[in-house]
């Protein structure tokens, strides 16, 4: 191996190629920090002063905190009742897909997959606000309940490669079903649960469309929604609205920063799998 | 020992009532408002057959929102892959940065489409012209989201931006899968790189091409945020999409039953181009391997 050398040329092109990614970045992080003066001058230059009040404008702009915290709330909840709820779903049917019943149940779910939001995206929003689920938690439970198409597939492909004997060592022992499967099952399942809670918190915190049919009130808002309602707001005041969309960017790439590895192992395993 | 199954039973109900309640029932609703005409709003509505379907087929709007669709999903399908490809080959060979490069090219995966889109309205609308002129190349000195002939251009590149990321990571997952002694055995034998691609690399990652492919197109043909965000559907709704449209008429224009029957036809359409699409791609991989 070792008498093998780096090839440069690739290399050279890899970090030409990762610059043009890198780039709307970069041009938004010299907007963001730029005052509109100094951005008549050179937009793409360094900036010679860092004006961060436009994040403080952009913040009382947007309600920045609120909708942030919107965001939060709804993506921590999908992802944890994702975890606890589909898990178990899959769980029970991955353990008896030799009945009739629960194998069609799986292809119910999973067939699910095929079916385009537009068919089903205007008849839900007139159901939702009946219940009067045009809210934060019927955003929630819309998540929760969507996910089960995909993440049941995940889990019982997983699952299926745990030995059925575990269980029924525990059952022998006097467990029962549930008791089995928090004990025995669940924390069997985390590499798998890292993977469906990583898809659901990308899905969850960056989705547009669902926020935007469900969400009656622009105080519900989240952080792509607040960026479509304020955009007006902004007209030509560039710099604040850079400001804002890197503020919304940010905790994202932030939790990228440190979870890198974990991250794009899970998604990939999520890809693979399918 | 016969299984209790009560405890099995009580797991999936619950969760088959609300995904009934809260997706096949909207999609049945759906079907059934496609044969009234119910405007959204109104108390009552009257069944008026196949109707709505007929002036679907007929609606010039219709047509030109599945033309954009289908150009703009199979166009950036293709890209997307040849990218994500050449990318993943690449970062798969013996480089420097491997780690830090990797990182770089997925982190578009994790962010927002829809702010992305408004990052590229205004490099589009305000820097790409400026560059442009002061390379001296006045011709392309112009808003390309502004003119009906190149908006459509606009949402290709975002698109394309964005969505490698997932395709390479996946990509790259599938050569890593490829054993280091078959490319050895070549080696020997003199094939050159190109050779060695399409004998050995490209029939060993077949099925991640498979799962790109119709990944990557249902994804497209969905394509919403990034309209929002760069065109709005214009220049003279030269890039409003099917869903744009069932979007923007169904909740805003007062035709919900119109756009359920348009909803209904796109279903049928996406359920038999993945059908296709599956059939044919297994079918390549079959006879690749």
């Amino acid at each position: 191996m070792s008498m093998k050398r780096t090839n440069w040329p690739v290399t050279i092109l890899l970090v030409i190629g990762s610059l043009i990614v890198l780039f709307p970045l970069y041009m938004t992080l010299m907007i963001a920090v730029k005052s509109p003066q100094e951005m008549a001058d050179a937009v793409l230059a360094w900036p010679k002063e860092w004006h961060w009040s436009n994040f403080k404008e952009a913040v009382d702009m947007t309600n920045f905190s609120h909708a942030f915290q919107n965001s939060s709330i709804i993506t921590v909840f999908a992802v944890i009742f994702t975890l606890l709820t589909n898990s178990l779903v899959s769980y029970a049917v991955a353990r008896n897909m030799d009945k009739r019943l629960f194998k069609m149940l799986y292809f119910y779910f999973v067939s699910a997959l095929f079916v385009p939001f537009p068919i089903i995206m205007l008849p839900l929003v007139k159901e939702v606000s009946k219940l009067g689920m045009n809210n934060q938690t019927g955003l929630i439970v819309l998540y929760v309940v969507y996910g089960i198409a995909f993440n049941l597939f995940l889990y019982v492909g997983y699952l299926r490669s745990i030995p059925a004997e575990l269980e029924e060592a525990a059952v022998m022992d006097g467990a029962s079903v549930w008791g089995t499967f928090w004990k025995v099952i669940f924390p069997l399942l985390s590499p798998i649960n890292a993977t469906v809670a990583i898809l659901t918190c990308i899905w969850a915190w960056n989705d547009f469309l669902l926020p935007l049919i469900i969400l009656s009130k622009p105080s519900m808002a989240t952080l792509p929604l607040a960026q479509y309602i304020f955009q007006s707001k902004f007209g030509v005041q560039y710099n604040y609205a850079f400001a804002s969309y890197l503020m919304a960017l940010l905790p994202m790439i932030i939790v990228y920063l440190v979870a890198q590895r974990w991250i794009i192992s899970g998604v990939v395993r999520g890809a693979v799998k399918s | 020992m016969r299984k209790n199954m009560t405890p099995f039973y009580l797991m999936v109900i619950p969760a088959f009532l609300l995904f009934f309640f809260f997706h096949t029932l909207p999609m049945l609703m759906g079907v059934f408002y496609s044969f009234t005409n119910w405007n959204g709003l109104s108390p009552s509505y009257k069944m008026v057959g196949f109707k709505n379907f007929l002036n679907v087929f007929q609606d010039p709007q219709v047509y030109s929102a599945y033309g954009f669709t289908f150009k703009f999903a199979i166009l950036t399908t293709v890209i997307v892959n040849i990218i994500s490809l050449a990318v993943a080959v690449g970062l798969n060979s013996r480089i420097k940065l491997k780690n830090t490069l990797r990182a770089v090219y997925f982190l578009p995966n994790i962010l927002s489409m829809l702010i992305i889109g408004f990052i590229f309205n205004y490099f589009f609308s305000n820097i790409l012209p400026d560059v442009m002129s002061k390379a001296g190349m006045s011709g392309l000195a112009f808003n390309i989201l502004g003119s009906e002939n190149t908006a459509w251009i606009g949402i290709v590149i975002v698109t394309v931006w964005q969505a490698t990321a997932f395709n390479i990571i996946l990509y790259l997952a599938g050569l890593q899968t490829i054993p280091a002694d078959l490319y050895e055995a070549s080696s020997l034998d003199g094939a050159s790189k190109w050779k060695e691609f399409w004998h050995i690399t490209f029939p060993m990652i077949a099925p991640f091409f498979t799962i790109n492919m119709v990944l990557a197109l249902k994804n497209f043909l969905m394509v919403f945020d990034q309209i929002v965000a760069m065109t709005g559907g214009g220049p003279a709704k030269s890039t409003t999409s099917i869903s744009y449209l069932i979007f923007t008429d169904g909740f805003q224009g007062g035709s919900f039953s119109y756009q359920s029957a348009n909803s209904v036809i796109y279903f049928i359409v996406i359920v038999v181009i993945s059908m296709i699409q599956l059939k044919i791609l297994q079918k390549r991989e079959m006879s690749l391997s």
